[in-house]
């Protein structure tokens, strides 16, 4: 097997190990033997480096349906190495920071299982070139992000905000596997690579834009676009290194990613050129309007990246016009955007772990987060006040630090798609620059929010709960290497540009040459460059008079916001679905058998009719031996005398007598397998029927209104005669060739003379693998509904 | 409630016996003949259920000191499991194979992968039912 396949496998085995060694290992911190994992895997991804940037492409494949064309093929470009860099790099000291920040209070071993699970899964997601493979995946960093959000289960605001973020993710995720079928129905593949090499000739389909636009459902809502950017400040309920993996560095990451692979599928159209960017810009403006008026610091880090993400796909969005020009010298000019955006993906995930890390020093060493409490911290945290400053100067894009490169960059591409003579930009792009630079204002403004408010002024010592002083190294390590490589990006950028984000612009426009620059720190007194002066200038007197213009974030109205809008929904929908299920949920059996037994009848017996699939045919029938006449017509009595049975044991008799009825209807049929189940069930069942028989409430006979045993006959009848006429229907209308006769091989192909079993474990061995779980499930679910009656609970949880 | 058993608990005895070994048989014949893993897991509970209804629940559980909870889970995970081996070895999920080995006493035999896999399931229902059973009865 490949190492790249098992390089993606490897953290699940580990997830799923965990409980185990955990128990074993006493005193030591499982956090050092998970670290080793993401460690190997970034060396085994970094030795690739010199394959990709030579221009090759690593593919393996794992054959999982290869009937249906869904098999787990990887294919490592350079788009796929850089965030498999980043995930198993920020993973790597994400999980030696945690390894300090928890307290031994927490679960661990849930933590760490989650962690790797998803780590797993988003490897896989940018790793994985078949499209249903990769929608697995996608749902799985969605479960996994779910179960590190609520990590602190018991506060409710943890519960609330996985909640939120499964819901929308989930949502997202739905429309993206729409958007993956119909790529399907119209290409015939699921292959993106050999999608992107067809694309051209169905850029007329009727399924396109639809296709199209549900993918883009997919990226919005999983990179927190607006409206959807929502979930990620609730997110923040996880743990501060969960903040830094997953809702900065990579998961959110996975929509830039899937708008930077299928941009050369879609890309090239206006209506992917402008929903992009115009959503990335949004995004960025609105993310960093809200991000000011934060007052806890990592819901401002939240906004900020929720802002950052929008900076990015909004890059992703003008550089796409690149493949609408093609090959040439304005193609390089608009795919630079995409450059940009693939310099600050990188460039987003060193300092926003670099602060999310900080930000969790000092709620770890402090006790708070909120920015009102804190103050004068300069003097105790001085190092972490280093990496607070390299962080926040790096975001606010100020020199000497790798944001500023990408900052530059952004501006370039923001004037470059001013100039664009398509899709009408010429007469709006003007709209793309000026949000650039207030975005970028109001981001300088809150990266001072962080440094000043928190290291500089008055120190409050009796609004915290500890007295503040560094962490231990553990805890720096983390956040020094990723300022490290801040300040190095900024000296030696070409490094990374050269060798990472050239090969990985080839994987986003594919056939522009040219479009990767030389990265230079000085580009002479250009626009962009007196843009950036702007900011420091404008940013500075915001920052300065901020307590004044504050007051405009009250004149928003409260109760239209998105936030609002969700919970309105989300009550509403519960409200209604109750009221809804109250209605129909009578916690009455009859009244249950009379739904379904009216809607099958409505179903099946209405397609019988409407299809006109009736029809009686009687002539090739054998004729019914006595024996089943007489078994018949037990069977018949059995069944009419429970309804007027005077005592439960009775029915239960009679009911047996059903049962072992049709399992010697079985025999008679020759069908052995069937009739010894159908015995030993019906055994079992009598079984649990005496077990039951003490604890069952008094026998009541039934009176009910005359209307109502009328109703209920009249739905038993129509029932029976449905199933009868099915039954007779089947047999003379065949629509296509049996199936049966491929069984007949069964001892050539599976090596069982036994049709059913071989069936069973082989042809549809499937199904009788998820039966098995689903009845695993049952039996768990029997267990705690009965053992577990509330109560037990070991801790509290907050309502 | 005391009620005199001994019929009941000296027959069963006899008849547990029997039902396992024939559970046992079913499930091994499976593959040629009527049985199989599903019905060879059920008839196996069987005979622990009617432990559990002549015995009290503290006696089967001291001669039988497994965790039925368990077995279902490890019968999930070894169906599961035998499934996705094939993968590892360039074949697609859930293939099986079989051939035919010249063992020592048996002579000539067939063994074939299913057989994993309907122990896994077997395992399950063995577990499920048990657990489902003694939850009910269990309960005050």
């Amino acid at each position: 097997m490949h190492l790249l396949i098992l390089a993606i496998l490897v953290p699940f085995l580990a997830a799923a190990l965990i409980p185990f060694i955990h128990r074993r290992l006493g005193p030591v911190d499982i956090g050092w033997l998970v670290l080793v994992i993401p460690f190997v895997l970034f060396v085994i991804f970094a030795m690739q480096i010199p394959v990709i940037s030579a221009g090759d492409t690593v593919t393996a494949t794992l054959n999982w349906i290869p009937s249906l064309g869904i098999n787990f093929t990887i294919y490592l470009d350079g788009l796929s190495l850089i965030l498999a860099l980043l995930i198993t790099g920020m993973g790597t000291l994400v999980i030696l920071y945690s390894i300090y920040y928890l307290s031994p209070a927490d679960s661990l071993p849930h933590f760490y299982a989650y962690l790797l699970l998803f780590m797993g899964a988003m490897l896989g997601v940018v790793l994985s070139d078949n499209l249903l493979v990769l929608y697995v995946f996608w749902e799985l960093t969605s479960i996994s992000s779910f179960l590190l959000i609520a990590f602190w289960f018991h506060r409710k605001n943890s519960r609330y905000g996985a909640q939120k973020s499964l819901l929308i993710t989930v949502f997202g995720g739905f429309g993206m596997l729409a958007g993956f079928l119909m790529l399907h129905t119209m290409t015939g593949t699921f292959s993106v690579r050999e999608i992107v090499s067809t694309i051209g000739q169905y850029s007329d389909h009727a399924l396109f834009y639809p296709a199209m636009f549900l993918v883009l459902l997919g990226a919005f809502t999983k990179s927190a676009q607006f409206p959807f950017h929502i979930w990620l400040p609730d997110a923040m309920e996880a743990p501060t290194p969960v903040s830094a993996y997953l809702h900065s560095a990579t998961m959110v990451k996975a929509g830039i990613y899937l708008v930077a692979r299928f941009t050369p599928i879609f890309g090239g159209t206006s209506a992917w050129f402008w929903t992009v960017t115009l959503v990335g810009l949004i995004t960025l403006f609105w993310g960093s309007f809200c991000a000011v008026r934060q007052t806890d610091l990592k819901a401002l880090l939240a906004y900020s990246t929720v802002s950052q993400l929008g900076l990015i796909m909004s890059l992703f969005g003008m550089g796409s016009a690149a493949i609408h020009f093609g090959d040439g010298n304005e193609g390089a000019l608009y795919g630079l955007a995409s450059f940009a955006a693939l310099f600050h993906l990188v460039n987003h995930s060193t300092f926003k772990g670099a602060l999310f890390m900080v930000v969790g020093i000092v709620d770890h060493q402090v006790g708070t987060r909120d920015i009102r409490r804190l103050g004068g911290l300069m003097a105790f945290l001085p190092i972490t006040f280093t990496f607070a400053v390299i962080g926040s100067f790096s975001m606010a894009g100020l020199p000497l630090f790798n944001g500023f490169l990408s900052k530059e960059m952004f501006f370039t591409a923001s004037l470059n798609a001013v100039s664009l003579p398509i899709f009408s930009a010429d007469t709006w792009g003007w709209i793309i620059p000026v949000v650039a630079w207030t975005a970028s204002a109001l981001t300088f403004v809150y990266c001072m929010i962080i440094v000043f408010k928190t290291f500089f002024g008055k120190h409050k010592p009796e609004k915290l709960d500890k007295r503040p002083a560094e962490p231990s190294i553990g805890m720096l390590i983390p956040p020094a290497i990723l300022s490290l490589l801040i300040v190095g990006l900024f000296f030696f950028p070409n490094l990374l540009g050269d060798h990472l984000l050239r090969p990985a612009l080839n994987g986003v426009l594919p056939g522009i040459t040219g479009a990767a620059p030389h990265i230079t720190a000085w580009h002479g007194f250009n626009t962009e460059l007196w843009m950036t002066i702007g900011i420091v200038v404008a940013g500075s007197l915001l920052f300065i008079f901020l307590r004044h213009w504050k007051k405009i974030y009250a004149l928003l109205p409260e109760d239209w916001t998105f936030n609002v809008f969700y919970n309105k929904l989300l009550e509403s929908v519960e409200d209604n679905s109750s009221l809804l299920t109250n209605r129909y949920m009578t916690g009455y059996l009859p009244h249950y058998f009379a739904y379904i037994f009216s809607f099958f009848i409505l179903v099946a017996g209405g397609t019988l009719f409407l299809t006109g699939a009736f029809s009686f045919d009687f002539s090739t029938d054998a004729a019914i031996p006595s024996y089943e006449l007489i078994l018949t017509i037990v069977m018949a009595v059995a069944a009419v005398g429970i309804l007027f049975a005077k005592s439960r044991l009775t029915s239960v008799l009679l009911n047996g007598v059903l049962g072992y009825s049709i399992a010697i209807f079985f025999v008679l049929f020759r069908a052995p397998d069937l009739a010894l189940t159908q015995l030993v069930i019906e055994t079992v069942t009598t079984a649990l029927f005496l077990l039951c028989f003490y604890f069952l409430p008094e026998w009541k006979p039934e009176n009910s209104p005359r209307n109502v045993k009328i109703r209920n006959a009249m739905i038993a009848v129509a029932g029976g005669a449905t199933v009868t006429l099915i039954a007779l229907s089947v047999r003379s209308g065949k629509l296509f060739e049996s199936i049966s006769g491929y069984y007949e091989d069964s001892y050539e192909l599976a090596g069982g003379k036994n049709i059913v079993n071989a069936i069973l474990g082989d042809f549809r061995g499937f199904d009788t693998m998820l039966e098995s779980l689903v009845l695993f499930i049952a039996g768990l679910g029997v267990y705690t509904l009965i053992r577990i009656k509330g109560g037990k609970e070991t801790r509290k949880n907050e309502d | 409630m005391k009620i005199n058993d001994v019929i009941l608990k000296t027959v069963s005895q006899a008849g547990v016996l029997i039902i396992l070994t024939f559970g046992v048989y079913l499930f091994l014949s499976g593959h040629n003949q009527p049985g199989g893993g599903f019905i060879g897991g059920l008839v196996l509970a069987t005979a622990f259920v009617l432990m559990f209804l002549t015995f009290d629940s503290d006696t089967v559980n001291k001669a039988i000191p497994f965790d039925f909870k368990k077995i279902s889970a490890i019968g999930v995970l070894l169906a599961f499991s035998s499934s996705t081996v094939p993968m590892f070895f360039g074949q697609p999920f859930m293939s099986q194979s079989f051939g035919y080995f010249n063992l020592p006493i048996f002579g000539k035999t067939e063994l074939a992968t299913v057989t994993i896999f309907e122990t896994g399931v077997a395992l399950t229902v063995i577990g499920v039912v048990v657990n489902i059973i003694t939850s009910i009865s269990e309960d005050e």
